[in-house]
């Protein structure tokens, strides 16, 4: 998809984002016309109105927003660019929504290369393609040299929702299935490694991906889903409390049925992190009526996004919030949230 | 994963703990020394597996619990400076000293980074001569030939904008205090197998003579932890007081000379204050007189004020083995990992947090 990997002319004559790009004048003028207006190209961006304007179909809409600001920007598995629309698609997912238009809103760090500005642009034009969604409006600011780091991106998102349930932590119940999309860990470990410049075996790539589509066939399949929610900053650890508290309820579930890669265990077990607690970027937590189990499942298993889809445990009764955990040699503990930044163990 | 799920394995510690339960016929007091092992205990509910009759009491052995207020003051002083590049592990960053917290500081503008290796460090301080790099040296004899790597290195360099916070603290001198206290209830220890791979297991022959009490070098995985306290058990049960060495894959009975070699070539054992416990003689490392320029507190000009630990903490009675942390108070309710009262609250290996993490 990445056609045209090198800066278009006349942008290409300025090798870095200098303030002038983000002043209003000829310069902003080009930046728009040449990197935005040409990637993101669509009829609704392409009026270059200030607002966009488009019609939604009849039914409930779903709206949110996200800032990225990771570092580096470049990562094994992914970029700032790709995460900045898979991130906001996943977020509209989570309420059953089908996403329809991103907004793109760009913080540009003075002297960025601007040949990494276009990489990151290509990369969120490939990603919003790829999830069938259109970026019809944004906005550019360029900060001062060392007030702000590199780039940071804002995407909101707007999407329908074509389906009759209510899918909310409120509507978790007693004997509901509590299923991983996929294995876990891997977004957060990908970045820790390439921040602090450590050496595995292999490379932990990012599991960044959008998971919207796979949502929607388990929406199409009438499997009766009660609450949907990514696991993203804190983990599946902090994701289940979040939802017990909210729901009222006890969630039980099993070490031994959470999927994590070899590598990314590894590296945890090096940091003394705990892969429940790290941060994942295509992968989501679903609450599903009991008797729709298998079916779930089966669907789950048939994108690639979630092949790797665990059935890991249940919700057990109705009381004060609480989330346990089986360990491998039997004995039941408490999963709490990580307080806080995730640190590495001294020894 | 290799190497681990096989000491994670269900079966077998249901076999192990089966065993425990068939030598036990009396009351045990058994004291994990490492903050490893109690998290690993809490973590994977391996106290749950034992009989009533064994009580396991949570050591002493983390390194940033005992880390003493004043010297987290100093590195809060330190790691203010504009000058400075402040380094250290990861878990100190979060440790409250008497004011204030690292991350804290980084938040106001320090310059404080974590590493992985105090070899790091000293890389840093090779990249930025104009800067003066500080790492915080702590941890037991397992980091202590590490943080001695990164002093003979940084000799070697000829750096002198890199220097050493330090309060590295040893064990046995800390099992020597615990034994000597009248209100010692400990029967026996697990010692740290991680230490003990560097040091070896000679220095605690004259602790069991002494104490006649049972030393199983004991590793960190559930199995490793089960069969420690089988060993133990069978001790106590038979009268018998020995040391004796479960982490034999890890662990040899004269540990690792070359690292024991440069420890004593950069350090010398010096007094030591331990945060909730008090001073404890020869219990600590501090840089010897020929490696004394890359002191960061003769450096930086610092004095040691003496500061006074929040009275409500019980923090130095749990070190102890004397009360459980949810027999303080204050347990998860005004002290949280969030806003810890005192040492062990504050590191995911302290009694407290574990507890507090798993148990609540």
């Amino acid at each position: 998809m990445n056609f045209d990997s090198t800066c278009p002319i006349p942008i290409a004559q300025y090798p870095h984002v200098l303030m002038a790009h983000g002043g209003g004048g000829k310069l902003m003028h080009q930046l728009l016309a040449e990197v935005f207006g040409k990637a993101f190209s669509n009829p609704i961006l392409d009026t270059r109105h200030d607002s966009a304007q488009f019609t939604l179909p009849p039914g409930q809409v779903a709206m949110t927003t996200d800032s990225y600001v990771v570092r580096p920007i470049f990562f094994p598995g992914g970029d700032i660019g790709s995460m900045a629309v898979h991130g906001t698609v996943n977020d509209l997912a989570m309420s059953g929504a089908r996403p329809l238009y991103l907004t793109s809103a760009f913080i540009i760090e003075e002297g960025l290369p601007m040949e990494t500005l276009w990489r990151v642009v290509c990369s969120m034009r490939d990603a919003a393609n790829q999830c069938g969604v259109q970026i019809v409006t944004g906005d550019t600011k360029v900060v001062d040299k060392g007030k702000g780091d590199g780039l940071f991106i804002n995407t909101a998102g707007i999407g329908v929702i074509e389906h009759a349930l209510n899918i909310a932590p409120q509507n978790v119940q007693p004997g509901d299935a509590v299923i991983v999309s996929g294995d876990l860990g891997r977004h957060g470990m990908a970045i820790m490694a390439v921040r602090e410049g450590l050496q595995f075996e292999s490379t932990i790539e990012s599991d960044s991906a959008p998971v919207h589509e796979v949502v929607l066939d388990l929406l199409k399949a009438g499997i009766e889903i009660h609450c949907l929610r990514d696991l993203t900053r804190g983990g599946l650890a902090s994701a289940l409390n979040e939802i017990a508290e909210a729901a009222g309820v006890k969630i039980a579930v099993e070490h031994k049925s959470i999927p994590v890669r070899e590598d990314v265990h590894a590296a945890c077990e090096m940091l003394g992190l705990d892969p429940l607690h790290v941060a994942n970027e295509g992968r989501f937590v679903a609450f599903v009526a009991a008797p729709d189990t298998a079916s779930a499942m089966q669907i789950l298993r048939r994108h690639e996004v979630a092949a790797g889809a665990a059935l890991i445990g249940q919700v057990t009764e109705k009381s004060a919030p609480l989330v346990t955990i089986k360990s491998t040699i039997g004995a039941s503990r408490i999963l709490d949230m990580p307080s806080g930044e995730q640190l590495p163990r001294i020894c | 994963m290799k190497f681990l799920d096989e000491y994670r394995d269900g079966d077998l510690a249901q076999k192990l703990a089966a065993e425990i339960h068939r030598v036990t016929t009396k009351p045990w007091t058994i004291m994990e020394v490492c903050g490893g092992q109690t998290h690993a205990i809490v973590k994977f509910g391996i106290d749950e597996l034992l009989p009533k009759q064994i009580t396991l009491i949570h050591g002493p052995g983390c390194p940033v619990c005992v880390t003493p207020l004043e010297v987290i003051d100093q590195a809060l002083e330190i790691a203010a400076r504009s000058e400075v590049i402040f380094t250290s592990f990861g878990d100190m960053l979060r440790v409250p000293g008497s004011t204030t917290d690292l991350l804290s500081v980084k938040a106001k503008g320090g310059d404080v980074r974590i590493v992985y290796s105090p070899l790091d460090a000293v890389k840093l301080a090779s990249e930025n001569p104009a800067r003066e790099v500080v790492f915080f040296g702590v941890g037991f004899e397992t980091t202590a030939p590490a943080t001695a790597m990164a002093v003979f290195q940084a000799a070697q360099k000829g750096l002198t904008n890199f220097s050493l916070l330090i309060s590295h603290v040893l064990v046995p001198p800390a099992i020597e205090a615990l034994m000597s206290s009248p209100n010692c209830r400990v029967q026996a220890f697990l010692a740290a197998g991680h230490v003990c791979a560097v040091m070896g297991y000679e220095e605690y022959f004259p602790l069991v003579e002494k104490y006649r009490v049972p030393i199983i070098v004991t590793g960190f995985e559930p199995l490793d932890i089960l069969h420690g306290i089988l060993l133990t058990v069978q001790q106590l049960e038979s009268g018998r007081a020995e040391v004796e060495n479960q982490y034999a894959r890890a662990v040899c009975r004269a540990g690792n000379q070359p690292a024991q070699a440069l420890v004593k070539q950069v350090f010398q054992v010096v007094p030591r204050k331990w945060r909730g416990i008090g001073e404890i003689p020869q219990s600590g490392l501090g840089l010897s007189a020929a490696y004394a320029a890359f002191d960061a507190a003769k450096k930086f000009g610092l004095t040691e004020h003496r500061v006074e630990e929040p009275a409500e903490c019980l923090a130095g009675l749990i070190l102890q083995g004397l009360k459980k942390p949810h027999e303080c108070p204050a347990f998860g309710t005004r002290c949280t990992p969030e806003h810890p009262f005192g040492a062990t609250m504050v590191s995911s290996e302290g009694a407290c947090a574990a507890y507090y993490r798993y148990r609540r």
